[in-house]
C-alpha cells in the first residue's frame, strides 16, 4: 500500500513544463510508394506484356496510316489515271496503282477508315447494348431474367451471317450505318450473357453482402462495385470483337453485299483485286495484310489486356 | 433426362417457329414487287396468273398460312421466283449434298488435326513445338480465306499446275477447298483444346491422380483428355451445320455448286422464296445440331443436368 503511495505522491510532484506536446508524425504511416489505382497498375502490366504493348504500337501506327496515309500519297483515292493502270509497287504508286489507275496507298488507307470504324463502332455498341440488356437481367433476376434470356438464347441460335446477309437484302441499303445495324443486331447477345454471368456472380460476393448489410443504396452498390468489377472484362470483349466485325464487314463487302464504289474498304479492294489475283498479286497483298494485321494485333492486344486487367490472374 | 429433352426440343420448336415466322414477314416487308423483273411487260391476263401462281394475289397473312401449312404438313417450301418449275426443297437438298462433301472432309480433318495439334503444344507448354502450333493458330484466325484461297490457287494451281483451280466433278476438285476450309477449324480447335487441357491440368483431382504415382501417360489419358475434349462439343454447333450450308466465299472462289454458292446467287437475283427458304433450312440445321449437342453433352458430362 505504501509503495502505490509513493507513486501517486511522486507522480504528483512532477512538474507541469516536463510535459510538452512532441506532435505526431502524420507522415509516419504514409505509403512511402505512391498509390498505385486499378488503371495505372493495368496499365504497367501492360507495358511488362512485350507482345501485347508490340500489338498496340503496330495498332497505333496503323491508325496514324488510316488517319494521314490519304494524305501522305498524294493522290485521291478516287482519282483516275489512265496512263498509270495496273502498275506495281514504284517510288510513284508505294502500293502500286489498281485496274482504273487509282493509288493503291491512298486506296487501303481510305479503305481502313471505313474498316477500322466499323470494327470500332460495332463493337462498341454490341458491348454497350449488351451490358445494359444484361445488366438488367442480372438486376431484377427472377421471371425478368428469364425472360430476357430466352430472348438471347433465340437469337444466338439463328446462323449470325444469315441475319447479317438478310437485313442488307430488307433494307435494300449497302451504306456504313445499315452495315453497323446488321452486324450489331445480334453482335450484343454473348456480351449479354458475359455481364449477366459476371454480375449474379458480383451479387453473391461477401463485400456486395456486406455494403447491402450497412445499408449502402443500390444505385451506390452498382455504381461503386458491380460496374469497376465488369469493366475490365467489358473492354476485353470488346478488343476481341473488333477483328471479328472488320473479318465479317470484309466477308460482306467480298461477296458484293457490303460497302459499295466509290466508297471501299478493306474487303471491297480484296475482291476487286481477287478478280486480276493471277497476274497482279500485289494489289490483293497490301489490303489482306492490313485485314491479318489489324485482326493480329487486336487478338493479341486482348489476350494483354485481359492478363492485365482481371486482377485475379495477378501472381 | 426425358424432361430435359422435352424441355431442348420445345425451346427448338419455339426458336424455329420465331425465324420462319420473322423472316417470312421480314422478306414480305421489302417494298416493291417480286415478280417485277418478268411480270413487267407480259399482257395483264398472264401477270394476274404469275400472281395467281405464286399466291402473291392474297394478304401477307394468308400468303403465311398457306405457306405455314406446306411446310409443316408436306415439308415444301414453295418455287423459285426466279427459276419456275425449281422446287426450292429439291433444290436446297441437291446443293447441301453438293456442300456437304468438301465441307464434310474439312470438318473431319480439322478436328483430327486441329486436336492433335492441341495436345502437342498443351505437353509442351512454353517449348518449341507449342510456339510453332500457336504460331499456325494465329495465322489460321488471322488470315481471311478468301486470301488463303487466292494464295493456294496462286501457287498451287497457276504456277505448280497440280491441281484445278475451279470446277466440280473430280476428286482434284475437292482438294483445295478442303484445305481451305479445314485451315480455320485445325488454328480454332489447335487453341481451344490446348487452353481446356491447361485448365483441367491445374485442377485439384490431377494434382491427386500426380501423388498417388499415377503415370503421367495415365494422367493424361484418363483424366485430362476426357474432361477436356468435353467442352470442344459447344464448337461443333456452327461447325456441323456449316458442312451443309457450305462456306460462301470458299464456294464462290472454287465455283462449287454447292449451298452457299447458290443463296449468294438468290440474293443477287432477288429469289424471295429461295432466300426465305434457305434461311429456314440454314437456322433448322443449326438448332437441330444445338439440340443433338445439348444431349449428347448431357449424356456424357451429368454436372450440365444438375444446372
Amino acid at each position: 500500500m505504501m509503495v502505490n503511495h509513493d507513486v501517486t505522491d511522486r507522480m504528483e510532484n512532477i512538474p507541469d513544463e516536463k510535459f510538452t506536446i512532441i506532435g505526431i508524425d502524420k507522415d509516419a504511416e504514409a505509403p512511402t510508394r505512391p498509390r498505385v489505382g486499378y488503371w495505372r497498375d493495368a496499365w504497367r502490366r501492360l507495358k511488362e506484356n512485350k507482345v501485347a504493348f508490340a500489338a498496340l504500337i503496330i495498332l497505333l501506327i496503323l491508325v496514324f496510316f488510316i488517319i494521314f496515309g490519304p494524305a501522305i500519297s498524294g493522290y485521291e483515292f478516287e482519282q483516275i489515271d489512265a496512263d498509270a493502270i495496273n502498275k506495281g509497287p514504284s517510288a510513284e504508286h508505294w502500293f502500286g496503282t489498281d485496274d482504273l489507275g487509282r493509288d493503291l496507298f491512298a486506296r487501303v488507307w481510305q479503305a481502313g477508315r471505313v474498316s477500322i470504324i466499323i470494327g470500332i463502332l460495332g463493337a462498341v455498341i454490341a458491348s454497350v447494348v449488351g451490358s445494359i440488356y444484361g445488366g438488367i437481367a442480372a438486376y431484377f433476376g427472377g421471371a425478368v431474367d428469364d425472360i430476357m434470356m430466352r430472348i438471347v438464347e433465340v437469337l444466338l441460335s439463328i446462323p449470325y451471317l444469315i441475319i447479317v446477309i438478310l437485313i442488307s437484302v430488307i433494307t435494300d441499303s449497302k451504306s456504313l450505318g445499315t452495315m453497323l445495324v446488321a452486324l450489331t443486331l445480334t453482335g450484343w447477345c454473348g456480351i449479354a450473357r458475359l455481364v449477366r454471368g459476371q454480375m449474379l456472380q458480383l451479387k453473391s460476393q461477401e463485400y456486395v453482402l456486406a455494403a447491402n448489410a450497412l445499408g449502402v443504396a443500390p444505385i451506390k452498390i452498382i455504381l461503386k462495385h458491380m460496374i469497376p468489377n465488369t469493366i475490365g472484362m467489358i473492354i476485353v470483349a470488346i478488343t476481341f470483337d473488333i477483328p471479328g466485325y472488320i473479318f465479317s464487314e470484309a466477308f460482306l463487302s467480298y461477296v458484293g453485299l457490303g460497302i459499295q464504289p466509290p466508297s471501299t474498304s478493306w474487303g471491297a479492294l480484296a475482291s476487286a483485286a481477287q478478280q486480276n489475283f493471277m497476274f497482279y498479286p500485289y494489289q490483293l497483298m497490301f489490303p489482306a495484310l492490313m485485314i491479318a494485321l489489324t485482326m493480329l494485333s487486336f487478338t493479341l492486344l486482348g489476350d494483354g489486356l485481359r492478363d492485365a486487367l482481371d486482377p485475379k490472374l495477378r501472381k | 433426362m426425358a424432361k430435359f429433352i422435352v424441355k431442348r426440343i420445345g425451346y427448338m420448336l419455339v426458336t424455329l417457329f420465331i425465324v420462319v415466322t420473322a423472316t417470312f414477314f421480314l422478306m414480305h416487308s421489302i417494298p416493291g414487287d417480286p415478280l417485277a423483273h418478268m411480270a413487267r411487260n407480259l399482257p395483264e391476263q398472264t401477270r394476274e396468273n404469275y400472281y395467281e401462281k405464286y399466291g402473291l394475289d392474297k394478304s401477307t397473312s394468308e400468303q403465311y398460312l398457306i405457306f405455314m401449312k406446306n411446310l409443316v404438313t408436306k415439308g415444301d417450301l414453295g418455287e423459285s421466283l426466279r427459276y419456275p418449275g425449281r422446287e426450292v426443297t429439291d433444290t436446297l437438298l441437291t446443293n447441301a449434298s453438293v456442300s456437304a462433301q468438301p465441307g464434310g472432309l474439312a470438318l473431319l480433318a480439322g478436328i483430327a488435326i486441329g486436336i492433335l495439334l492441341g495436345i502437342v503444344a498443351a505437353l509442351n507448354k512454353n517449348r518449341w513445338p507449342d510456339y510453332i502450333v500457336m504460331f499456325i493458330a494465329i495465322l489460321g484466325i488471322t488470315v481471311p480465306v478468301f486470301v488463303l484461297a487466292s494464295v493456294l490457287q496462286y501457287f498451287l494451281s497457276v504456277k505448280l499446275m497440280v491441281l484445278p483451280t475451279t470446277g466440280w466433278g473430280s476428286w482434284q476438285n475437292v482438294v483445295l477447298p478442303v484445305i481451305v476450309l479445314s485451315f480455320g477449324t485445325i488454328a480454332t480447335y489447335a487453341r481451344y483444346v490446348k487452353s481446356n487441357m491447361l485448365d483441367v491440368m491445374g485442377q485439384d483431382y490431377i494434382l491427386t491422380a500426380e501423388a498417388k504415382g499415377v503415370s503421367k501417360l495415365n494422367v493424361v489419358k484418363k483424366h485430362v483428355l476426357k474432361n477436356a475434349f468435353l467442352p470442344c462439343m459447344t464448337l461443333l454447333v456452327g461447325q456441323v451445320s456449316g458442312i451443309f450450308t457450305g462456306s460462301f466465299v470458299v464456294e464462290k472462289i472454287f465455283g462449287i455448286p454447292g449451298l452457299g454458292f447458290y443463296y449468294i446467287n438468290s440474293i443477287n437475283d432477288r429469289d424471295y422464296t429461295m432466300i426465305i427458304g434457305t434461311t429456314v433450312f440454314a437456322a433448322a440445321l443449326f438448332v437441330f445440331v444445338q439440340l443433338v449437342v445439348d444431349i449428347a453433352y448431357s449424356i456424357m458430362d451429368p454436372r450440365i443436368r444438375v444446372k
